[in-house]
């Protein structure tokens, strides 16, 4: 990108030399002119004089002829004079403001001072690609929790709605097209405060691009990347993409989960919900027939992962040669009463209204709902700005592609383990998950709970690393307990011990700890605080395992001891 | 032919000749220096100024560099002959006409350099 300065003073060449060489000839010219002083005898006009009596005239401020009054040449000189300087100050000015408004000259100004925002970033950030429904989301979690983040997206209108939005940590916004490599860097893709970017465009074949670019320009970036189909998933994966999230595909499968394990639907829910929102009840869905509207991605997904449940859809597809629908699907649009009555809605259990048109979700499951008032209601919101409509219509379960993305990087972000506990979970059954629900339930009251992580290190943890130095013994129920009691444990669940690469899930309160253990918790929020109070005190920490509150100071240890 | 260069060129070298025939002559003598050649080459040295503003090549920024100083050097030799002439009011006196001039004769030495750069790049170009 090119240097503003050089740019104007480029543009300023030719109106500022026609400058210049207009108010020369004006000026040589009065010298030139021969005039007559107060005493009648001839006089000339000194360089001095000429040159203050053209700078008021070319300005247009006019004092009058001076020092004497000119005679009639020195005054045809000077009409020619003033519209000269007139027309060539309009010349100078007009090519300045066409200068700025210039779109061109806008964007380059735009680009510098995004740069020069990234910067002075001197923290931990991370590169959002794209600003859509669910780039929205995470920018506001994430500008909630203080984790810095700059936008770089190609729809100019999208970054001025962003600079007009109310974040608490400042946001800094580029539109322009973040494919292109140079747009990456100067969003601080190569600076070694940069966490992670996350290519959240909407479109394939971007987010692609970024992330090879990313992986390639900076290895040890984390690179975060909506997929919407399979193949550029494995595309993605290939080099390396550190989590790749296909909002169908999760959706499909907490779907799926919820016929044959409630629990552990729950348990997803809640680790990647936002915190603070009120611990969600869901209707469990029957199993029996279900009608499926629209075979796109996302009908394609919920079919594969209910079939392995055992439930069977029937489908509905307007456009059954493009999606590649079986033989047996009812052609229509399923928002009119008859397709949907083909498709025997009567004796369906439940209707999932999934097409990439909100308006249409909406329609057919009101018609179906006419027609079979018993029946369970899924859909899939398209657009977040529809949401009021869709709570209005009483939907049983809604699936919001932006969310559910947005949540599942917060949580990526905020507690990496996560990754590691939900690999694991997926090999327990149904009990194990009722057992940590209600474990966790107990925990937090209304709302659902806040998952982060605590690494045994000396910087997050010192009191405990010293400990643990010097040969004692540190159970993981230490940390978990109330500073101010030592008999109450505070309202948490530590779900896993990370330990050499291995995972410990649902660890035992006895567990001793060992430095470098990285530890995940859930909920509620306050105990974040006491545990980190804790791991952080020699004094709190030797009064809950022994429960004797132990002097500081020197002077009251050597006093205490010689008693 | 690259008609930017020859009046670039053109610029740069009568800046140069014009500001070296106000130099010319006995250094304190007001009748061996004209006003109007120092008014001259003050115009010609500003304008060639401007014609290398938001050049980003290197040698483009050594020549606004030394024009610069040729601009800065002239426009002191002008003030002091105004100030001593209208704001003064004294005749000019040899010392004052000698320290004119040697104003001129830095920013004759400038616009020497401004002359010796171009054809320093004109030689490497044509290479």
């Amino acid at each position: 990108m090119h240097n503003v300065i050089s740019l104007v003073l480029r543009r300023m060449r030719l109106p500022l030399i026609i400058l210049i060489s207009t108010y020369a000839i004006s000026v040589v010219g009065l010298t030139l002119i021969p005039g007559i002083d107060d005493q009648g005898n001839p006089w000339r006009m000194d360089f001095f004089h000429a040159i203050y009596f053209v700078s008021f005239l070319g300005s247009t401020i006019g004092f009058g002829e001076i020092p004497y009054p000119f005679t009639g040449a020195q005054r045809m000189w000077t009409t020619f004079t003033i519209y000269a300087a007139v027309v060539s100050w309009l010349y100078a000015i007009g090519t300045i403001l066409t200068v700025i408004q210039d779109q061109g000259f806008r964007r380059v100004l735009a680009f510098q001072s995004f740069a020069r925002k990234v910067r002075r970033l001197q923290e931990p950030f991370y590169i959002v690609c794209g600003y859509g429904d669910a780039s929205r989301l995470l920018v506001h979690e994430l500008s909630e929790r203080r984790i810095h983040c700059v936008v770089v997206e190609k729809d100019r209108e999208k970054i001025e709605e962003l600079a007009v939005e109310d974040l608490p940590d400042y946001v800094p916004g580029l539109s322009e097209d973040a494919t292109n490599s140079d747009t990456l860097i100067t969003a601080g893709l190569n600076r070694p405060n940069c966490r992670g970017v996350i290519a959240l465009t909407g479109d394939d074949h971007s987010n692609l691009t970024i992330a090879i670019t990313s992986k390639l320009l900076a290895p040890d970036v984390q690179v975060i990347c909506q997929s919407d189909s399979k193949d550029s998933a494995a595309n993605m994966a290939s080099f390396g993409t550190d989590h790749i999230i296909d909002p169908f595909e999760i959706f499909a499968s907490r779907f799926a989960m919820m016929f044959h394990s409630p629990s552990m639907y729950l348990v997803y829910e809640w680790m990647t919900a936002v915190y603070g929102s009120p611990l969600s009840e869901f209707k469990r869905p029957p199993t029996g027939t279900w009608v499926l509207c629209g075979f796109g991605r996302f009908g394609k997904a919920v079919r594969e992962y209910i079939a392995i449940e055992g439930v069977k859809t029937r489908l509905i597809e307007a456009d059954t040669e493009l999606t590649g629908a079986p033989l047996d699907t009812i052609e229509g649009r399923g928002t009119e009463a008859n397709t949907l009555l083909e498709a025997d809605i009567q004796d369906a259990v439940g209707i999932i209204a999934g097409t990439d048109n909100d308006a249409n979700n909406l329609s057919v499951l009101i018609t179906a709902r006419y027609l079979n008032p018993g029946l369970f209601t899924a859909a899939r919101q398209n657009q977040q700005k529809k949401t009021p409509i869709f709570k209005a219509a009483d939907i049983d379960l809604i699936m919001q592609p932006g969310t559910i993305v947005a949540q599942y990087i917060l949580g990526l972000i905020l507690a990496p383990l996560l990754g590691d506990f939900f690999r694991l979970t997926r090999d327990q059954n149904e009990e194990w998950a009722n057992v940590l629900v209600s474990r966790i339930a107990g925990v937090v009251a209304e709302i659902t709970p806040e998952t982060w992580e605590l690494d045994i290190s000396r910087l997050q943890a010192p009191a405990v690393f010293d400990s643990l130095i010097r040969r004692n013994r540190v159970q993981l129920k230490d940390i978990c307990t109330n500073p101010k009691n030592s008999a109450e444990l505070l309202p948490c669940v530590p779900l896993l011990i990370k330990r050499d690469k291995v995972a410990m899930l649902l660890p035992d309160m006895e567990e001793f700890l060992q430095r470098g253990d990285q530890i995940l918790f859930c909920g509620r929020q306050e105990s974040t605080y006491q545990i980190r109070y804790v791991v952080n005190d020699q004094q709190a920490l030797h009064y809950i395992q022994t429960g004797i509150d132990r002097p500081g100071g020197i002077l009251w240890r050597w006093i205490t001891k010689a008693q | 032919m690259n008609l930017e260069k020859v009046i670039f060129a053109f610029f740069s070298i009568l800046a140069l000749t014009l500001n070296y025939g106000f130099f010319i002559g006995e250094l304190d003598d007001p009748s061996h220096h004209n006003v109007y050649e120092l008014f001259a080459a003050l115009i010609v040295s500003l304008i060639a100024t401007i014609m290398k503003f938001g050049d980003r090549a290197h040698i483009g920024a050594l020549l606004l560099a030394t024009s610069l100083v040729a601009d800065l050097q002239l426009i002191a030799a002008a003030m002091v002959w105004g100030y001593v002439v209208y704001v003064v009011e004294a005749p000019l006196e040899p010392s004052v006409m000698s320290s004119i001039v040697s104003l001129s004769g830095g920013a004759l030495l400038a616009n020497l350099t401004s002359v010796i750069l171009l054809v320093v790049e004109t030689v490497t170009f044509r290479r």
